[in-house]
């Protein structure tokens, strides 16, 4: 059985179809397992060969790789959540409900994307602490520390942003609170220290493109999440992951 | 892979460690990335997945009722992961709890890097070597999360205090947000020798400490180490003495 296995194995990568896709033999000898690296679009983020010490799974815990695998969730479901989804005062709480009730699998889509959501903003808060506390962030790894830094606002802000679409009470009174306070900013904000703006021209308005939150706020805050923030995460993933190998690789103890 | 700068070795008391550490020195032990990486990150990934469709069938996701500008809930509670900015709101006024709490935050953790200059502990999980900035960065991560979970757990109806047994039906009197303002001739020289003190003494007592920090790295962290203390110092204040506000000018409170 298992030689039969075996033989239909070693006929299967020799077919053009097989060879076609994967460009290298059965993953068993070195070099075919250095080729799958280096021909895999995903595994070729990795370098060929990575230090023993940094793929202990209680080095890293994997926390990088999961916020990574969160934010592709998050992706996938949001983009079938888009397909529901309108973002205007009249429909926006009605594509809610219509996903629970009326679309196959909508309550499971929209669970999945906010549990993923909340576990992102967790995995990655324990992710810096994890290289906080394994010292990864002293030099040559300062800016990818600052990248990561700026990464962690941009999962708080698209958390944030979506937190208004379901245009419910929580969302409403929740971006109230939240955008109330860019209102007390110094200079900049109608009602903070100092201030020289109206309520009509301050951060605050520009924030939420109306004096209140409205169907201006949630257009904004729609796309923001959808496009603008995301987009921006991605370029700082890929700087990100580009600098962790440009960096030495996963830091170590040498 | 090459290192671009150096890294220091550790110094482990543990002779074992020594001797794997000069051993790899001259040849680092690697592994392939496929298969031995790919395949734990595989499993990361499954599991993941599993966790996330498990949560997703078992709990929903929140769907209040429609917005309404004209019903303000109460509370109005941020998502958890504000929530300790919120809370911070009793404390202080929203320019201090909103703007630069969070301000100082990002722009501390990004300077980190760059004021931290033990080299030591780089690739392990280890406290001996560092004990500062480990004790510093584990009181933000606890009084951050403690602040999290008092907001989420110990607040009721008009950010009142109820226990998480409690109903939230029960009527509980107002109290106070702090009555007593300190006397500019208090408050402003309090502050400044705090800072100043605060500053002083460590070179005074600790003069290595200053001497290898070097006076800008020192003065950078001590004023966001004495910043988080100050911030968190408040609180007790405010439960203790009741004071409101220890500098209070027309323009800006503190
Ligand atoms: C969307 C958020 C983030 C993603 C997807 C992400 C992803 C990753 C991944 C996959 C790694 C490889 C090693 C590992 O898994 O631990 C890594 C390493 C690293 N991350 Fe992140 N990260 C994120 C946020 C952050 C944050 C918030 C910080 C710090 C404030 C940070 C700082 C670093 C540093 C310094 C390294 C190099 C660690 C080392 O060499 O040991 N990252 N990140």
């Amino acid at each position: 059985m298992i030689k039969r296995l075996k033989r239909f194995a070693e006929w299967l990568v020799r077919t053009q179809i097989w060879s076609s896709i994967f460009r290298q033999g059965w993953p068993d000898t070195e070099r075919n397992r250095i080729l799958t690296t280096i021909n895999t679009l995903v595994f070729h983020l990795h370098p060929i060969k990575v230090k023993s010490h940094g793929i202990k799974v209680k080095y890293t815990f994997c926390l990088g790789g999961i916020s990574f695998f969160l934010f592709i969730v998050e992706t996938i479901t949001g983009v079938l959540l888009m397909f529901y989804y309108r973002p205007t005062v009249e429909y926006a709480y009605q594509d809610m409900k219509d996903l629970e009730f009326a679309v196959t699998f909508g309550l499971f889509l929209r669970n999945m994307h906010r549990w993923a959501a909340h576990g992102m903003v967790l995995t990655v808060i324990i992710h810096m602490c994890r290289v906080f506390y394994t010292g990864s962030y002293k030099p040559p790894r300062e800016y990818n520390w600052c990248v990561g830094v700026s990464l962690l606002v941009l999962t708080l802000l698209l958390s944030f942003t979506g937190y208004l679409l379901p245009w419910d009470q929580l969302a409403y009174w929740a971006v109230t609170v939240g955008t109330n306070m860019a209102k007390a900013t110094p200079v900049l904000g109608a009602e903070g220290p100092f201030h020289v703006l109206s309520e009509m021209t301050d951060i605050c308005f520009y924030l939420r493109g109306s004096v209140d939150i409205s169907e201006n706020t949630l257009l904004r805050f729609y796309v923001l999440h959808c496009i603008a923030l995301p987009l921006a995460a991605v370029g700082l993933m890929g700087i990100h992951f580009w600098r962790v190998r440009k960096d030495g690789g996963i830091s170590g103890p040498l | 892979m090459q290192e671009q700068q150096p890294e220091t070795r550790i110094t482990s008391s543990d002779s074992k460690q020594k001797d794997t550490a000069s051993e790899t020195q001259k040849k680092p032990d690697k592994q392939l990335a496929f298969p031995h990486l790919v395949f734990k990150e595989f499993i990361a990934l499954m599991l993941v997945t599993l966790v996330l469709i498990i949560i997703s069938m078992a709990a929903n996701a929140p769907l209040e009722e429609e917005a309404s500008p004209t019903k303000t809930p109460n509370p109005a509670k941020a998502p958890w992961y504000f929530v300790g900015l919120q809370e911070m709101l009793v404390y202080f006024d929203p320019w201090i709890a909103g703007v630069m709490i969070p301000v100082l935050i990002i722009v501390g953790l990004m300077a980190i890097p760059f004021v931290d200059k033990n080299p030591k502990g780089v690739g392990i999980y280890c406290f001996r070597e560092r004990k500062f900035s480990f004790i510093i960065f584990t009181i933000g991560i606890v009084a951050w999360f403690g602040l999290i979970i008092f907001g989420c757990y110990f607040r009721g109806p008009s950010w009142l205090l109820y226990m998480p047994w409690e109903s939230w039906d029960i009527h509980k009197p107002v109290i106070s947000k702090g009555t007593y303002i300190l006397p500019s001739f208090i408050g402003v020289p309090a502050t400044i020798g705090y800072y100043v003190l605060g500053m002083w003494l460590p070179i005074l007592l600790a003069r290595n400490f200053y001497k290898t920090l070097g006076s800008t790295s020192y003065f950078i962290t001590m004023f966001f180490v004495l910043s988080m203390f100050g911030f968190i110092g408040k609180i007790p204040l405010r439960f203790i003495f009741d004071i409101k506000y220890i500098i209070h000018t027309p323009w800006f409170s503190i």
